[in-house]
């Protein structure tokens, strides 16, 4: 009897994992594009561009991601739209999201020498021709180990939107818990699949950022 | 009429200033050898020739673009000056010849194909026509700089700076790269070079500028000026150099 239930925690949780999976993918590549897009403007030189991006940086990373999500939920419905916890679950987590790549991508873009601007300008490329063949393919190779180890950080971020109504894994788990009554059982199980999820991450992230290492 | 005009450029870094009414002509085909003390301002002069640096007030036109205004087209103009720097400064994920294709392709877009082939013709001139497969940290300094000079060439400049080119290479691959500098100013090419290899401005140079705190302190063709220089400051800058 009670390993029948335990089967049963674990099938749905692990179905739950998959909208996890989902948003945690949703957030981080469209956070990316965003990221990348902010990166630009970020760097760009021009003062109005950079200034705005920054405020937006800050806004984001200045105030706790809930507060942001109960933003997206609830403040868009004064405004009398409708979202669903799906869609203002996905929209902020890939605007958070952004804020913390931008600014992991522009450290990875300063770190590249000054003599590397230079010597691109001289050659008459514009801004964005410098990013898109001299500066970006340097400053992705030093990227990569920082990004990755971020993306943990995105998945655990999703958790958050279980408050917002939106069954992932951590919402799943309490629903679990309020029918079961074995919060211990049932919190173990889901912190597991949040390691299984994360910990191959931040190997990878640890590898990565060896092996770069030894190549500079 | 001259290729480079430069007119009472003054230039301030904060409180300090760093040119202090420079002036100069550069004819087309034209070897200038600038020398002086460190912080003299000759690196700082080359480089807002060709709008790396901006400068205050004063006038710089280079084949007959005004330079240093916001107005000033900065992609017209570099695409006709053409700088090597002190640290080669070449792009370490690219091979020497896509190093070399990069802004012919990107800047003036010239086919793969036709940027290919000006990579191996100005390869070969700098003597490095085996190592286009190359990457910058499989070469020597002396080659990197080459590939640099290589670079510069294939945008096909009308004036090309050198900021102290040699002086981050090790005494024996110094001449290697003044070689193919020497044949450059053979071949007519306009020439701004800034330079500590006093006996190669002097063999070389067609003009020898010396600048003292922020000034043209002296300048004329480069064997009169060190056989007798005139005046008590660069008279010390020579013999110090022995």
């Amino acid at each position: 009897m009670s390993d029948f239930s335990v089967w049963i925690i674990v099938k749905n949780l692990l179905w739950a994992t998959q909208w996890t999976i989902i948003l945690s993918l949703i957030a981080f590549v469209g956070g990316g594009i965003v990221g990348l897009i902010l990166l630009f403007a970020r760097t760009s030189q021009i003062k109005p561009l950079e200034i705005v991006t920054k405020c937006y940086i800050e806004f984001f990373q200045g105030t706790p991601l809930l507060m942001q999500l109960f933003l997206f939920f609830f403040g868009v419905a004064l405004f009398g739209i409708e979202v669903s916890p799906w869609m203002s679950a996905s929209l902020a987590l890939t605007l958070w999201t952004s804020a913390f790549l931008t600014e992991i991508w522009r450290g990875c873009v300063e770190s590249i020498p000054k003599g590397q601007w230079e010597a691109s300008s001289s050659l008459a490329l514009t801004y964005i021709e410098q990013m898109r063949y001299v500066i970006i393919p340097q400053a992705a190779r030093i990227a990569v180990a920082p990004t990755v180890g971020f993306s943990v950080q995105v998945i655990k971020g999703t958790a958050l939107a279980s408050i917002i109504g939106f069954i992932e894994l951590t919402k799943a788990g309490t629903m679990l818990n309020n029918a079961t009554f074995r919060p211990f059982l049932v919190y173990s199980l889901v912190a597991l699949i949040y390691f299984c999820l994360c910990f191959p991450l931040s190997f990878l992230a640890k590898r990565l950022e060896g092996r770069l290492n030894v190549a500079r | 009429m001259s290729l480079v005009s430069i007119r009472d450029v003054r230039k301030s870094f904060g409180p300090l200033e760093v040119l202090k009414g420079v002036s100069l002509e550069v004819a087309k085909g034209d070897v200038v050898a600038i020398i002086g003390r460190s912080g003299s301002g000759k690196s700082t002069l080359l480089r807002c020739i060709n709008g790396l640096e901006t400068f205050q007030s004063g006038a710089i036109l280079a084949d007959g673009l005004a330079v240093g205004s916001v107005h000033t087209n900065l992609r017209e103009l570099r695409r006709h000056v053409g700088m090597v720097f002190q640290q080669f400064n070449l792009f370490p994920h690219l091979t020497a010849a896509e190093n070399v294709m990069l802004a012919p392709t990107v800047v003036n877009n010239v086919s793969k194909k036709e940027a290919r082939d000006t990579a191996a013709e100005v390869l070969t001139k700098v003597g490095l026509s085996e190592k286009m497969d190359a990457y910058p940290s499989q070469l020597s300094g002396g080659q990197q700089q080459r590939v640099a000079i290589a670079r510069s060439l294939a945008m096909r400049p009308k004036v090309l700076l050198c900021d102290e080119i040699t002086s981050a290479l090790d005494p024996e691959l110094v001449n290697e790269v003044l070689r193919v500098v020497e044949q450059l100013a053979k071949e007519g090419m306009t020439l701004i070079l800034v330079t500590h290899e006093m006996r190669f401005a002097r063999d070389v140079g067609t003009n020898l500028v010396f600048m003292h705190h922020g000034k043209v302190h002296e300048q004329g063709p480069p064997k009169e000026v060190f056989a007798a220089p005139k005046t008590p400051e660069l008279q010390q800058f020579v013999s110090g150099i022995g």
